[in-house]
């Protein structure tokens, strides 16, 4: 192996003068996590109503959430970014598509709309699974109850639900966070981004991908962690583990 | 909205497209599944050995590859393996690649993690009698993973096998990131000459959702027929 390593590389200034290389990677960090956190916002929010949509009674509101589901799900990520960024401003009227084009941070925030949508098709099937796995007989108390349908979702069907899609949930933020790298195609600095940068600018290629790779890894088990403890705290009492027991005569 | 959509773009285009660019695509998706899977198998086998030596490494290595993003492997792989050459041909210097290399390198050995998480739910589906009975009938542990426990956890593991294949597809496309000529890097590409991103990108995101969507059917299809009735 002929490659020069150079540890203290971190702690030299990058080219933008004020920072060094461990600031500029720990800024990136930064965006990776404000992106991956308001596009898990955004997934959250139209993944529950998506997936409440594809199990109401309704064929038409069951119809439009599989086809959300599954235009969201069969076009990979870095294209829907691009429709996003490239096209969208492109398709509007004139003066919103040059108001689009000229925010402050359009990379970020058009990310944080392709990333939400891109999930919020998984996190619906998810919603959709756990009220498929939630007894009929929930539902209909809660309409023998007087409850309104709308009602019967937000005090009986989604609250059981959630706690029972949590470990899934947790892996599919976790993807979240990592498909934010996506976002460097659009111009978006964030950690993949910045350490791609600063193999660029000081040619320290393997200092800079394993700093981004530890990082990863500890947002990983951060997350892991935060959530098992989360889950353990709203596992449903008697539904995990074994199967409830059937009552005989 | 598409009074001034230049289909004629497209059309042109359509053989750089689809003969250089998807050719591209669909050979890497071929090959890093095939891989994948091999690798992943093995990967699997490694975990469920029961031998310290061989499933820490293992767990290792796939809970390392599902932890960090696949753009910031593609980077990796493409830096590291003209070292990885340098060091198996004992050459005198890195050994130059070509993108085709790099990417496949990287699609084999980063979606090996998840076949081997799938391969390892697969084995994990067999009957534990089924393992009994073939040492009980005198097959060594080859003998009964390649004749018994693996053509079972294949069948049974089918369709999810093809999802991950599906997504292994969508996922190629981040080939983007090394300037490489894939399907969506040729119409990159002429988006960009010809001044055509609307109708460049849009007819890239149909491409992409019909070959994604029709293979997902099928797999349902196949999902439902080769179901073995317990």
């Amino acid at each position: 192996m002929n490659y020069n390593w150079n540890w203290g590389i971190f702690f030299q200034t990058s080219p933008d003068g004020v920072h060094t290389y461990l600031e500029t990677l720990l800024l990136g960090t930064g965006w990776t996590l404000a992106t991956a956190l308001a596009a898990w916002c955004l997934a959250l929010t139209f993944g529950s109503l998506v997936g409440v949509a594809r199990t109401t009674p309704y064929p038409w509101l069951a119809r439009f959430g599989q086809a959300y589901v599954e235009l969201f799900r069969n076009i990979p990520l870095l294209v829907q970014m691009f429709l996003w960024y490239f096209v969208l401003p492109e398709v509007l009227p004139v003066h919103v598509g040059d108001w689009l084009k000229q925010l402050p941070d359009a990379s970020f925030y058009t990310a944080v709309v392709a990333l939400g949508f891109y999930t919020s098709a998984r996190v619906a099937e998810q919603v959709r699974a756990g009220i498929l796995s939630l007894a009929r007989g929930q539902q209909m108390a809660a309409l023998a109850l007087g409850l309104t349908q709308p009602q019967s979702y937000l005090y009986v069907l989604l609250p059981m639900a959630y706690r029972i899609i949590l470990p899934p949930l947790t892996s599919e933020f976790l993807n979240c966070i990592k498909n934010s790298s996506v976002a460097l195609t659009i111009g978006l600095m964030e950690l993949t981004a910045r350490a791609r940068a600063m193999q660029e600018m000081s040619f320290q290629v393997f200092e800079a991908f394993t700093a981004a790779t530890v990082i990863y890894i500890v947002i990983n088990i951060a997350v892991t962690y935060g959530m098992r403890w989360i889950e353990r705290y709203a596992a449903v009492p008697g539904l995990l583990g074994a199967p409830p027991p059937v009552a005989t005569h | 909205m598409f009074s001034n959509f230049d289909f004629d773009v497209i059309i042109r285009s359509l053989p750089y497209l689809f003969y250089d660019g998807m050719t591209f695509t669909l050979t890497l998706t071929a090959l890093a599944t095939i891989g994948g899977i091999i690798f992943g198998t093995l990967l699997a086998l490694m975990r469920l050995s029961g031998l310290a030596p061989l499933s820490l490494p293992a767990a290792g290595y796939v809970n390392l590859m599902r932890s960090v993003p696949l753009v910031l492997m593609i980077f990796w792989f493409y830096f590291l393996v003209p070292f990885i050459g340098q060091w198996i041909t004992g050459a005198s210097r890195p050994i130059q690649v070509g993108a085709f290399m790099s990417s496949l390198v990287t699609f084999t050995l980063f979606e090996a993690a998840y076949f081997s998480e799938i391969m390892r739910a697969g084995i994990q589906s067999v009957a534990r009698g089924q393992v009994g009975a073939a040492q009980a009938l005198g097959m060594t542990y080859v003998q009964t993973m390649s004749y018994i426990v693996l053509p079972q956890a294949f069948r049974n593991m089918m369709p999810v096998l093809l999802t991950q294949t599906i997504i292994l597809f969508q996922d190629t496309s981040l080939v983007y990131v090394l300037s490489i000529t894939d399907f969506l890097g040729a119409a990159s590409k002429i988006a960009q000459r010809d001044g055509r991103l609307v109708e460049m990108y849009l007819f890239a995101a149909v491409v992409y959702f019909i070959i994604s969507f029709a293979a997902s059917l099928l797999v349902r299809r196949l999902q439902s027929r080769i179901a073995i009735i317990r």
